[in-house]
C-alpha cells in the first residue's frame, strides 16, 4: 500500500480570544491508498479543523500556520488557491455532518450533482445529466428520474446525505474526507450509510479520512485510527490495536467510557407501580386554511407501561418514534387526547390546570440541552430552588436544600451564586439534575439527558444518575435514543417505533432474545455491535 | 397547493382586510369634525338652516348612521368613494384623474431603490470590513436618517435652483406642447428628481437588507459545500448565495409597498406632482374629508395589490412554497 | 457595555444625542423668550446680527430658539409615542406567541391588518380627524408602529417558548403569567431595546413629516414646521429649510448609530461585521 496524503507538523491558528492558541498543533499522520482512517476524538480535539484545513476550507481567521500535506507530490498548503479548488470535488471530496443544511435548498438534486462536473468543465450538459443519473443509483436513491428534479426539502436526512455521497463521488476522488457524515443521522439510517461509505470506498479504491466522536463508527468501519485531544494525537494504530489494546490513558478512558452492550442483572421488580401509563394517544394536526388541506401526524398511538417504584425504564427509539412525545405528555407539557396516566393510582390527565400546578411537584424531568435547559438571566440558586419556594417551601429552607444538593450532584456550594454561561455542558446536566431532585418528586424523567454531551462526560453525568438512583431509591423514566446508553442504567427497557410501543421486557430479554423484527433491527443497526459484544465476553 | 388556489386564498384574504379597511373608513369619516353640509352651505355662501337641511336630505346625512353604514360600504363595493363637495366632483374621478402619476412616480422610484439597493448590497457585501464597505454602508446610513422632504427641497435647491439641469416642479413643461420622444424625454427630466429623492431612503432599506442577507447565507452550510465541489467564487456567489440572499429582500420589498405610498404624499407636496399625495395634501388643508380617506383607501388598495404581486412573485422563486412542502 | 464602548459610531451617536438633550432640557434658559416672538426683522442670515447666530426666519423669529425648542417636541413625540408603541405591542405579541392557537391567528390578522394600511397615510388621516394637537401626533405615530413590536415580540415568545427552561418553569408549578414575565420576557428585553431605540428616530421623521405638512400642534414650534414654513422661500433664504433638516437628520442618525451599536453589543452573533 502507498501513501494516499502525506501531513507533517501540521499547525493550525486560532484567531484572538479563541480558548486557545492552536486548534492543532505539530501533528503528523499518513492516509494510505484504499484506506478507512478514522480520526477520533471527542469536542474540541481539532479534528474537524484538521480536515477542513486539508481540503482548504477553514473558517476566515483560521489558518495554517505550519507544516505540509504532500498528495499527490505537492504541497497543499503551498498550492495557489486556483490549484486547490481545482483540487476540490476532483482529486479529494468532502461530506459534512448536517445533510439538513449542506444542500442548497433553491436547487434541484441533479443540478447539484451535475455542478461538480461543471465546475470542473468536464463533459456536456446532457452527458452530466447522463452521469448525476447513475450516480443517484450508485448510493442507492430510490427512483433516480424522481430525485432529480427533487429539491432538497423534499428528502429524508438519509436521502440527502446519500445526495451528498453522489456529489463527493462525481468525478472519482483519490480521497475522500467525511466530517461526522453520520451523527445527525438515526441508528439505522447511520447503519446505512456506513455500509455505503464502505462499499463505494471500495469499489472505487478510494482513501477515506473519516472524522468521529464515536468509538462504535470506529469499530464498524476503520482500517487505521487516530485519536485526538486538545489539537494533539495521542495514539494512531490499527482498529485492532487501538481498540483491543489501547496505549494511551486517554484513548483508554475513552473506551472504558463508551456505554458496554453488557447487560446488567436484572433488578428485581418490586411492589406497587409509581407510574401507569393506560392507553394513551397523541395526533397533532396542522389546522388547514381556506384552502390548505388538513394534516395530521400520530405520535402515541395507543402506548401503556407501568414503571415501578425504585425501577428505571427506558424508552427506546429513534426520532420521530414519540419516545419524547410520552415524557412530555405524562408530565402534561403535552396535552394527551386520551388515556389515564395514573400516579399513585390519581389520573394525572383528569387534573384541572390549577390542580396540576400543584402536583407538577410530584414528576420532574431532566432535559436534553444543557444549553437550553437554565435561563441564561437566573443564577444557580434561583434556578434549584424556584420550584420548592412556588410549591410553599419557606425560601431560606428551599436555598439551603439547594446548596445542599449541589453538593450531592458534585458541584461546589459557591454555585448557587453563579449563572448558567459559566458552567460547562456537563456541569449545567448536573445542575438540571438537582434542580429536579429538589422538588423530591416521585418520579424522574430524563429526556436525552446524556445525548448532548461528549462521551467522558456522558459516563460521568450517567454516573451520578446511577448513584442517585441506588442512594435515593429513585424511579426514572429514562428517554433515549441510544441503546448501549439504556442497557447501561435501566432494569427494563421499551422500544418505540412511529408512536407504538413494540417491545417492552427486563433489558436482558429485550437484548439477548429480542421479539419484535424492529428491535433486531435495531440491534443490529447499533454502530460496532459485534465489536461490543466481543468486548463484553471478554471482559 | 397550487399557485391558482394561493393566489386564490391570498385574494380571498385581501378582500377582508379591505373591507375592514372600508368599514374603518367609515368611522373615520364620521369621527372627522365639522358638519358637511354646514361646510358645503358655507361654500355657496348660504348658510340658512333650510338649505343646510336640504343638503342633508340630499346627500342622505340624515339618514340613521347604519343607514350610512349600509350606503357607504355598498357604495364602496359599486366604486362610489363619495363626493368632494370642495371640488364638485365625485371622489373616485379625481383619484383616478391622479392614479397614473402616483403609480408612475411609486413604480419608478420602487424599481431604481431596489435596483441601487441590491447592487451596492452586494458591493458592500463582497467587500466587507474594507473601507468601501464603510462608505457604502455609511451612506445608507446616512440616507436612511434623512427626511424625505428635506432630501426633496435639497434636491430642488441643488438641481433646479443652483445647477438649473432638472425642473423643480410639475409633471411636464406647461404650454410646451411637446408630442412624440420630446414628450417623454420632458416627463423623464420632471421624474428624476421626485422618483430619486422619493426612492433613496428605500434604497438605504434595501441596501442594508441585502447586505446583512448576503452575510448570512455566505456563513451557510452549503455555501461549504460549493466550495468543496471546487466551484469558483464567482459562480458561489451567483449561484448560491445570490438567490437564497435575495428572498428576504423580496418579502421585505412587498411588505415596504405601503411606506413608499405615503412617502409618494411628501414627494408630490414638494414637486406638486399631480398625483394622489398631492390631492391628499390639497384634501388636508381644504379640510376635504371624503377626498382625504377616499384616497386613504386607494392607497391601502395599492398596498394590498403589491402585497400579492410579491406574495405570487416569492411562490414563484422559492420552490419549497411552490411545491406546496413545509419548509 | 465595553463592546458598546468600543463602537465609534455608537460613542458619536451618544455623544450627538446627549448635546440634543442638553439643548431641549436647558432651552428655556438658553431661549426665555418664546421661541414663536418676532425678535428681528425678517430673513437675517446666519451671524449676521449679534445673539442671532442661525438667523431670523421669514416672519422675523429666532431660528436658534426655535430649533432648541424643536428639539424638545421631536425627544417627547419620539420617546412618548415609542412607549405607547411598545405598551401596545409587546402584550400582544407575548400573548400571541406565548398561547399561540386562535389568539396568535387573532392578535396577528390584527398586526397585519396595521401593517397593510400604508403608515404615512393612515397617521395623516388619524391626526386630521383628531385636529393637530401633540396627544394625537404622538397617539398616531404609536398607532402606526407597534405592528413591528408585536411581530418581533411574538417571534421571540415563540422561540424561547420552546426552550427547555420555560419546560422546567412549567414542571416547578409557575403560572403562565410568571413564567411569560419572569422566564421568556426577560430573555427577549435585547432585541425589544434595539428596536425601541430605532423607533425613537422613525418617530422623530414621522412627526417633522407630519409638521412639513401641516399638521404639527399649532402652539409648539418643531423642526417639521419650521422647513414646512420656509419651504416657499427656498430660493431666497435656502438656510431655513437647510438648518432644522441638519437638526433632524443629526438626532435620527444620532438614535441609528445607538442602535445599531447595542444590537452589536446585545446580540453579538448577529453582529454586522464581525465573524
Amino acid at each position: 500500500m502507498s501513501t494516499a496524503l502525506s501531513i507533517h507538523d501540521l499547525a493550525i491558528a486560532l484567531p484572538a480570544g479563541a480558548d486557545r492558541a492552536f486548534a492543532v498543533r505539530n501533528i503528523s499522520f499518513d492516509l494510505q491508498e484504499r484506506e478507512i482512517l478514522c480520526v477520533v476524538g471527542e469536542s474540541g480535539s481539532g479534528k474537524s479543523m484538521t480536515a477542513n484545513a486539508l481540503m482548504g476550507l477553514l473558517p476566515d481567521l483560521v489558518h495554517v500556520t505550519e507544516g505540509a500535506a504532500v498528495f499527490e507530490g505537492r504541497d497543499l498548503f503551498s498550492l495557489p488557491d486556483s490549484a486547490r479548488r481545482a483540487l476540490r470535488g476532483d482529486r479529494i471530496g468532502m461530506i459534512f455532518q448536517e445533510p439538513m443544511s449542506a444542500l442548497n435548498p433553491l436547487m434541484r438534486i441533479g443540478d447539484q450533482i451535475a455542478e461538480v462536473y461543471e465546475a470542473h468543465n468536464r463533459f456536456t450538459p446532457a452527458e452530466r445529466k447522463e452521469r448525476a443519473l447513475s450516480l443517484i443509483g450508485e448510493v442507492g436513491l430510490p427512483d433516480p428520474e424522481k430525485i432529480i428534479r427533487a429539491y432538497p426539502f423534499q428528502l429524508s436526512g438519509g436521502q440527502r446525505q446519500r445526495a451528498m455521497i453522489a456529489m463527493a463521488l462525481a468525478l472519482d476522488p483519490a480521497i475522500l474526507i467525511a466530517d461526522e457524515p453520520t451523527t445527525a443521522l438515526d441508528v439505522t439510517t447511520q447503519a446505512q450509510i456506513l455500509e455505503l461509505i464502505k462499499t463505494i470506498q471500495q469499489r472505487h479504491g478510494m482513501a477515506v479520512m473519516f472524522i468521529t466522536h464515536d468509538f462504535g463508527v470506529v469499530a464498524e468501519i476503520a482500517d487505521r485510527v487516530i485519536v485526538m485531544r486538545y489539537g494533539d494525537i495521542v495514539e494512531q494504530g490499527s482498529a485492532a490495536q487501538v481498540l483491543e489494546a489501547p496505549q494511551h490513558d486517554y484513548t483508554r478512558a475513552l473506551l472504558a467510557a463508551i456505554p458496554s452492550d453488557s447487560v446488567p442483572e436484572p433488578h428485581p421488580v418490586t411492589t406497587a407501580p409509581v407510574l401507569e401509563v393506560r392507553d394513551l394517544r397523541k395526533t397533532y394536526v396542522t389546522s388547514g386554511g381556506l384552502f390548505k388541506p388538513t394534516r395530521s401526524v400520530t405520535a402515541i398511538d395507543g402506548v401503556s407501561f407501568t414503571v415501578a417504584r425504585g425501577e428505571v425504564l427506558g424508552i427506546v427509539g429513534e426520532s420521530g418514534s414519540g419516545k419524547s412525545t410520552v415524557g412530555r405528555a405524562i408530565v402534561r407539557l403535552v396535552e394527551p387526547d386520551s388515556g389515564q396516566i395514573l400516579l399513585d393510582g390519581e389520573d394525572m390527565n383528569a387534573l384541572t390546570p390549577q390542580q396540576l400546578r400543584h402536583a407538577r411537584r410530584r414528576v420532574q424531568m431532566i432535559f436534553q440541552d444543557p444549553y437550553a435547559s437554565l435561563n441564561p438571566r437566573k443564577k444557580i440558586l434561583s434556578a434549584i430552588s424556584e420550584g420548592p419556594i412556588t410549591q410553599g417551601v419557606p425560601v431560606a429552607e428551599a436555598h439551603a436544600r439547594a446548596r445542599e444538593l449541589l453538593d450531592t450532584v458534585g458541584l461546589e456550594a459557591s454555585a448557587a451564586e453563579r449563572f448558567p454561561h459559566e458552567f460547562s455542558g456537563g456541569q449545567r446536566q448536573r445542575i438540571g439534575i438537582a434542580r429536579a431532585l429538589a422538588m423530591d418528586p416521585d418520579l424522574i424523567i430524563a429526556d436525552e439527558a446524556v445525548s448532548a454531551l461528549d462521551v467522558s462526560i456522558q459516563a460521568q453525568v450517567l454516573e451520578l444518575l446511577r448513584d442517585l438512583q441506588q442512594r435515593l431509591g429513585l424511579s426514572l423514566l429514562f428517554i433515549t435514543h441510544d441503546l448501549r446508553v439504556a442497557a447501561q442504567l435501566c432494569d427494563r427497557i421499551a422500544v418505540m417505533q412511529r408512536g407504538k410501543l413494540v417491545e417492552i421486557g427486563p433489558v436482558s430479554d429485550v437484548f439477548l432474545t429480542p421479539k419484535a423484527e424492529y428491535t433486531r433491527n435495531l440491534l443490529a443497526a447499533v454502530p460496532g455491535a459485534d465489536w461490543g459484544n466481543r468486548a463484553a465476553t471478554a471482559s | 397547493m397550487t399557485l391558482l388556489a394561493a393566489i386564490l386564498a391570498r385574494a380571498a384574504k385581501a378582500a377582508i382586510t379591505l373591507l375592514m379597511i372600508v368599514i374603518l373608513n367609515f368611522f373615520l369619516i364620521h369621527a372627522a369634525p365639522g358638519d358637511p353640509a354646514a361646510v358645503m352651505a358655507g361654500e355657496n355662501g348660504a348658510a340658512d338652516q333650510i338649505y343646510i337641511d336640504q343638503l342633508r336630505a340630499q346627500f342622505g346625512l340624515d339618514q340613521p348612521l347604519y343607514v350610512q353604514f349600509y350606503k357607504y360600504v355598498g357604495g364602496v363595493l359599486q366604486l362610489d368613494l363619495g363626493y368632494s363637495y370642495r371640488q364638485q366632483m365625485p371622489v373616485l374621478d379625481l383619484i383616478l384623474d391622479r392614479l397614473p402619476a402616483t403609480l408612475l412616480l411609486t413604480m419608478t422610484a420602487f424599481g431604481m431603490s431596489l435596483l441601487l439597493g441590491v447592487v451596492f448590497g452586494l458591493a458592500a457585501a463582497a467587500r466587507v470590513g474594507r473601507w468601501s464597505d464603510s462608505a457604502i454602508t455609511g451612506m445608507a446610513l446616512l440616507f436612511y436618517a434623512t427626511p424625505l422632504y428635506w432630501v426633496a427641497l435639497m434636491a430642488v435647491l441643488l438641481f433646479s435652483v443652483q445647477l438649473n439641469w432638472l425642473p423643480a416642479f410639475g409633471y411636464e413643461s406647461v404650454g410646451a406642447g411637446y408630442t412624440g420622444l420630446a414628450m417623454v424625454l420632458d416627463r423623464l427630466r420632471h421624474l428624476a428628481l421626485p422618483a430619486l429623492t422619493l426612492g433613496l431612503f428605500f434604497m438605504a432599506v434595501y441596501l442594508r437588507m441585502t447586505r446583512s442577507s448576503v452575510l448570512e447565507v455566505s456563513q451557510m452550510d452549503f455555501v461549504k459545500t460549493a466550495r468543496a465541489k471546487g466551484l469558483s467564487e464567482g459562480i458561489i456567489r451567483r449561484r448560491h448565495i445570490l438567490r437564497n440572499a435575495l428572498l428576504p429582500v423580496v418579502t421585505l420589498a412587498g411588505l415596504q409597498a405601503g411606506q413608499l405610498v405615503g412617502g409618494a404624499v411628501l414627494t408630490e407636496t414638494v414637486f406638486a406632482w399631480p398625483g394622489i399625495g398631492r390631492l391628499m395634501f390639497d384634501s388636508l388643508t381644504a379640510r376635504d374629508y371624503n377626498t382625504l380617506l377616499g384616497v386613504f383607501l386607494v392607497s391601502a388598495a395599492m398596498v394590498i395589490l403589491f402585497n400579492i404581486l410579491t406574495d405570487i412573485v416569492y411562490r414563484l422563486i422559492d420552490p419549497r412554497i411552490a411545491a406546496g412542502g413545509a419548509a | 457595555m465595553t463592546r458598546f464602548a468600543r463602537n465609534r459610531g455608537a460613542l458619536l451617536g451618544l455623544l450627538i444625542l446627549i448635546c440634543v438633550v442638553l439643548l431641549a432640557v436647558f432651552a428655556p434658559l438658553l431661549f426665555p423668550d418664546s421661541p414663536w416672538k418676532m425678535v428681528q426683522r425678517p430673513f437675517l442670515p446666519p451671524l449676521a446680527v449679534e445673539g442671532m447666530p442661525l438667523g431670523t426666519d421669514t416672519l422675523g423669529r429666532n431660528v436658534a430658539a426655535g430649533l432648541v425648542y424643536g428639539a424638545r417636541v421631536s425627544l417627547i413625540v419620539g420617546l412618548v409615542s415609542t412607549a405607547v408603541a411598545l405598551l401596545i405591542g409587546i402584550p400582544l405579541g407575548a400573548l400571541a406567541g406565548f398561547y399561540g392557537g386562535w389568539i396568535d391567528e387573532g392578535a396577528m390578522r390584527f398586526t397585519e391588518f396595521f401593517q397593510t394600511i400604508p403608515s404615512f397615510a393612515l397617521a395623516i388621516v388619524l391626526v386630521a380627524i383628531l385636529e393637530p394637537h401633540l396627544t394625537s401626533i404622538t397617539l398616531a405615530i404609536a398607532i402606526v408602529s407597534w405592528p413591528p413590536v408585536a411581530r418581533l415580540v411574538r417571534a421571540e415568545v415563540l422561540s424561547l417558548r420552546r426552550r427547555e427552561f420555560v419546560d422546567a418553569a412549567r414542571l416547578a408549578g409557575l403560572s403562565n403569567m410568571r413564567i411569560l414575565f419572569g422566564h421568556i420576557l426577560p430573555n427577549a428585553m435585547s432585541p425589544i431595546i434595539v428596536m425601541a431605540s430605532l423607533m425613537v428616530a422613525t418617530a422623530i421623521l414621522l412627526e417633522s413629516s407630519l409638521s412639513f405638512l401641516g399638521l404639527g400642534d399649532p402652539n409648539i414650534m418643531s423642526w417639521g414646521y419650521m422647513i414646512g414654513a420656509a419651504r416657499t422661500v427656498i430660493r431666497t433664504a435656502w438656510w431655513l429649510s437647510f438648518i432644522p433638516g441638519v437638526a433632524i437628520l443629526l438626532t435620527v442618525l444620532a438614535l441609528n448609530l445607538i442602535g445599531e451599536g447595542l444590537n452589536d453589543a446585545l446580540n453579538p452573533r448577529l453582529a454586522r461585521k464581525g465573524r
